[in-house]
């Protein structure tokens, strides 16, 4: 039931909106603050790769940490 | 990239430049910008230490491409505890050389790579492949990634005193394979001109050899004795991860992150993984400030696999056995700060920044069901006095000091 008042809503929405031409409501000139270096996920991959691997070395769980691949490095 | 350039640029392409950094994966619609690090790190924790350096350059070629290479060299000197409780201490190199390259083509880059690493008992070749699209007016970005990892598993015993491949390991095969692959959605989504969310979910299926082959668990003999087996894991894992995290300016040119990771896997492990961030410029100009701190703490929360225990009732007491602490339930919590001096050189105008970053985690994970064994086991063979009873040894704790040292050099 809720699936399908959820359904309903979006195809509403869409019909109201014309979905194909969804228009950005963060303009590019309105990311200035985004765009800043500080704002980066990751501002320094080589950091954060060897990280990921300390963490992913010595917990069970694994992925969805935005990682690279690789060996084991834990026997 | 040049200054002469980059000032040339309009505010929007040097908005969608600094995004790439933006999500956690592969962007669509903008190549990563051209850098070059040099780390140096360090990892000293539960008698094991770890440091290396490790290299990573990115550079376009053109407009639509561009490589990426990374070299990374892991030095481990170990006397883990479980090592002290069945082996003798070891020393041991890990390389690993990664090639990637990235295809922009109108709002999608399409993204390749090989990554190999080489240890004296583990080498792993994987293939990652990725595809990444913005779409609604450069607000929502995209990504699914597949990973392939060949891996072959060695065991390295000492014969007349040199350390090598045990040729007897696997059933005479001298080796054993693994395979892993890894599916990714992720889904990067600009809320506000302030806030930026991002989701990823992946799913990694392992089929093959997954046991340590040096790790034993122990076994109960009657009450106050016992003794010791290899482990037996099962040939296949699947687990399920599923990550939200967010990042949001605050009024005074600071940033405000958060992560959410939950994990479930056919072993029976669950993980929770929690991470604030807080990266904060000391200088308020918006380019070219000095120096930027920061600071991170993350939590993390595990139960058990199934078949863990840290003593058995009985020796084969189940198909299925582990005394992998990794495998144990636990929490741990990493507490790091940061900090980062950016320069420029003027007589080297081709660099557009340079970055000097200094950083120390320290980790503290305390095991729930992990005893120290060498109270009753002792170390390196060395019974201790008084020997404890199987079972009663105290909880084991792992400290660790995580230091890194990196230069970053923007182009």
């Amino acid at each position: 039931m809720r699936i399908r008042g959820l359904f309903v809503l979006t195809a509403l929405a869409c019909a109201a909106t014309g979905c194909s031409s969804i228009e950005p409501w963060v303009k590019p000139y309105d990311r200035e603050n985004l765009a800043d270096p500080i704002m980066s996920f990751s501002r320094a991959p080589i950091s954060q790769d060897f990280l990921d691997h300390v963490f992913e070395s010595r917990e069970g769980s694994r992925g969805a940490s935005g990682g690279g691949g690789g060996g084991c490095g834990c026997n | 990239m040049s200054n002469q350039v980059h000032t040339g640029l309009s505010r929007y392409v040097i908005t969608c430049l600094a995004l790439v950094g933006v999500a956690p994966t592969a962007v669509g619609g903008v190549l990563p910008e051209d850098r070059a690090d040099v780390l140096y790190f360090r990892y000293d924790g539960g008698g094991v230490t770890i440091n290396g350096p490790s290299m990573l350059v990115r550079k376009s070629i053109g407009e639509h491409v561009s490589v990426a290479a990374n070299y990374y060299v892991d030095m481990v000197s170990s006397a883990s505890i479980d090592v002290q409780t069945s082996a003798s201490p070891y020393e041991d190199e890990r390389t690993q050389s990664m090639l990637s390259m990235d295809f922009l083509h109108g709002k999608s880059t399409y993204s390749i790579g090989y990554v190999n690493s080489d240890e004296s008992d583990y080498k792993a070749k994987t293939l990652f492949a990725s595809v990444s699209h913005d779409m609604f007016g450069d607000l929502t970005t995209i990504s699914f990634s597949f990973k392939n990892g060949q891996n072959e598993v060695f065991k390295n015993v000492k014969i007349d005193d040199v350390r090598q491949n045990d040729p007897a390991f696997n059933g005479g095969l001298g080796s054993a394979d693994m395979e892993s692959k890894s599916y990714s959605l992720s889904l990067s989504q600009i809320i506000t001109r302030n806030l930026i969310l991002s989701g990823q979910y992946e799913v990694i299926t392992d089929e093959g050899w997954l046991n340590s082959p040096y790790r034993s668990v122990r076994f109960f003999i009657g009450t106050d004795a016992q003794g010791q087996q290899p482990e037996v894991y099962p040939n296949t894992r699947s687990s399920n991860a599923a990550s939200i995290r967010g990042k949001y300016f605050l009024p005074w040119r600071a940033a405000l992150d958060g992560m959410y990771r939950f994990y479930t896997d056919t072993w029976g492990v669950i993980g929770h993984t929690g991470e604030l961030g807080y990266v904060h410029p000391l200088d308020t100009k918006f380019a070219g400030g000095d120096w930027t701190i920061e600071g991170r703490f993350r939590y993390y929360r595990q139960t058990a696999a199934d078949f863990y225990a840290d003593i058995f009732p009985r020796a084969d007491f189940s198909n299925f056995m582990a005394r992998d602490k990794e495998l144990a339930t636990y929490n741990a919590m990493t507490a790091g700060i940061a900090a980062t001096y950016e320069f420029k050189i003027e007589r080297f105008p081709w660099l557009s920044k340079g970055q000097i970053n200094l950083r120390y985690d320290h980790m503290m994970v305390n095991y729930d069901d992990f005893r120290d064994a060498t109270y009753s086991l002792g170390k390196f063979g060395v019974i201790p006095d008084p020997q404890l009873p199987p079972g009663t040894e105290p909880l084991y704790e792992l400290r660790a000091n995580i230091f890194q040292f990196y230069i970053s050099a923007f182009f």
